[in-house]
């Protein structure tokens, strides 16, 4: 669905760019290229070592290890699967939601989803091209301080 | 220009790897793969239309415009604006860091651009339909309340340390 409103909304704001000025639209895609082709290696990268954790690392594997009364060793092990990985809403949220079920904590649940949103290290090489090394690490390293922080105090609230 | 070997040698490398991988283990290899391509056909399914709306960024919004909405001196409306801009986008974080490059590169301040992609990274409302739907409005509604408030502090704490480091205007 958001798919669909996103083709949408680009494809209006392109038709109406090209009717105002044809010479800067085709500037503008020749742009949007270029950025893209520029980051296609590392995104390229990315995904294949998305697809090497994910294979070893599958949803029976992460029920075993967030499961019933994994407590506080559970939680250290959301925030690194959570930190490490790399996967879609769609798929995580279902996921959290089976995790659940199954007697998992919504402690552990809010660290793994937080630090699934927030921190990136697989990514942290792209992020630093854009914002450079150190802004970008810390930006990891406070994303996954705070979700640490907010998970335990979620965690004891629900 | 570089040659394409070069400039994708880890991804060729970390192929490599997979290829013998799958000779070891057939199995978790072809699941590697699988999984790989699973997520190419996705990333295709939502990059173009971003990259065309970082295109037409580029060419449209002005150094001007940008500064004034979205620069030091836009206030609550820039962090607002930038954060309504986050949450309205779909896609994985990844693709926020292209199109923050821009706005940076455009003099939006710091603080803005880590709103950005903070309420990217959290609070994309799909997302958080989907989330309702999954594990209850309780849960969600907490978290969404945490996760605000973090991506206000975290922001913050990035801003006054590029200051700092004098990281305000990237080359472009």
């Amino acid at each position: 669905m958001s798919a669909v409103i996103l083709y949408a909304g680009t494809a209006i704001l392109l038709i109406w760019s090209f009717r105002k000025d044809r010479q800067k639209t085709r500037q503008g895609l020749k742009k949007a290229w270029k950025a893209f082709e520029n980051i296609l290696p590392q995104f390229l990268f990315i995904l294949l070592l998305i697809g090497f954790i994910l294979a070893m690392l599958d949803e029976t594997v992460i029920s075993r290890l967030l499961g019933r009364q994994s407590g506080l060793t559970g939680m250290a092990i959301a925030a690194l699967i959570g930190s490490v990985t790399l996967i879609p809403g769609f798929i995580a949220f279902p996921l959290a939601a089976s995790l659940l079920a199954a007697g998992a904590g919504y402690g552990q649940i809010a660290m793994f989803l937080t630090t699934l949103m927030m921190v990136g290290i697989v990514t942290l090489p792209l992020e630093a091209t854009y914002f450079g090394k150190r802004l970008a690490v810390a930006r990891n390293v406070y994303a996954f301080i705070y979700a640490v922080v907010s998970s335990l105090i979620l965690g004891a609230l629900l | 220009m570089k040659s394409i070997f070069v400039r994708y040698r880890m991804a060729i490398l970390l192929a490599c790897a997979g290829g013998v991988l799958t000779l070891i283990d057939p199995d978790t290899g072809c699941r590697a793969f699988a999984l790989t391509g699973d997520n190419i056909l996705e990333m295709l399914s939502f990059l173009p239309p971003i990259f065309i709306l970082l295109g037409l960024l580029d060419v449209w919004v002005d150094r001007e415009t940008m500064m004034k909405y979205m620069g030091e001196q836009a206030g609550l409306r820039g962090n607002i604006l930038a954060f309504l801009l986050g949450s309205a986008a779909a896609g994985p974080l990844y693709a926020a860091f292209p199109m923050a490059g821009v706005m940076l590169k455009k003099q939006a301040s710091m603080l803005n651009i880590f709103i950005f992609i903070g309420a990217w990274s959290t609070t994309k409302v799909p997302l958080i339909m989907f989330e309702t739907a999954t594990l209850g409005f309780r849960f969600m509604a907490l978290r969404l309340l945490f996760n605000i408030a973090g991506i206000v502090i975290i922001a913050k704490i990035l801003h006054i340390q590029a200051r700092k480091m004098d990281l305000n205007v990237p080359a472009d």
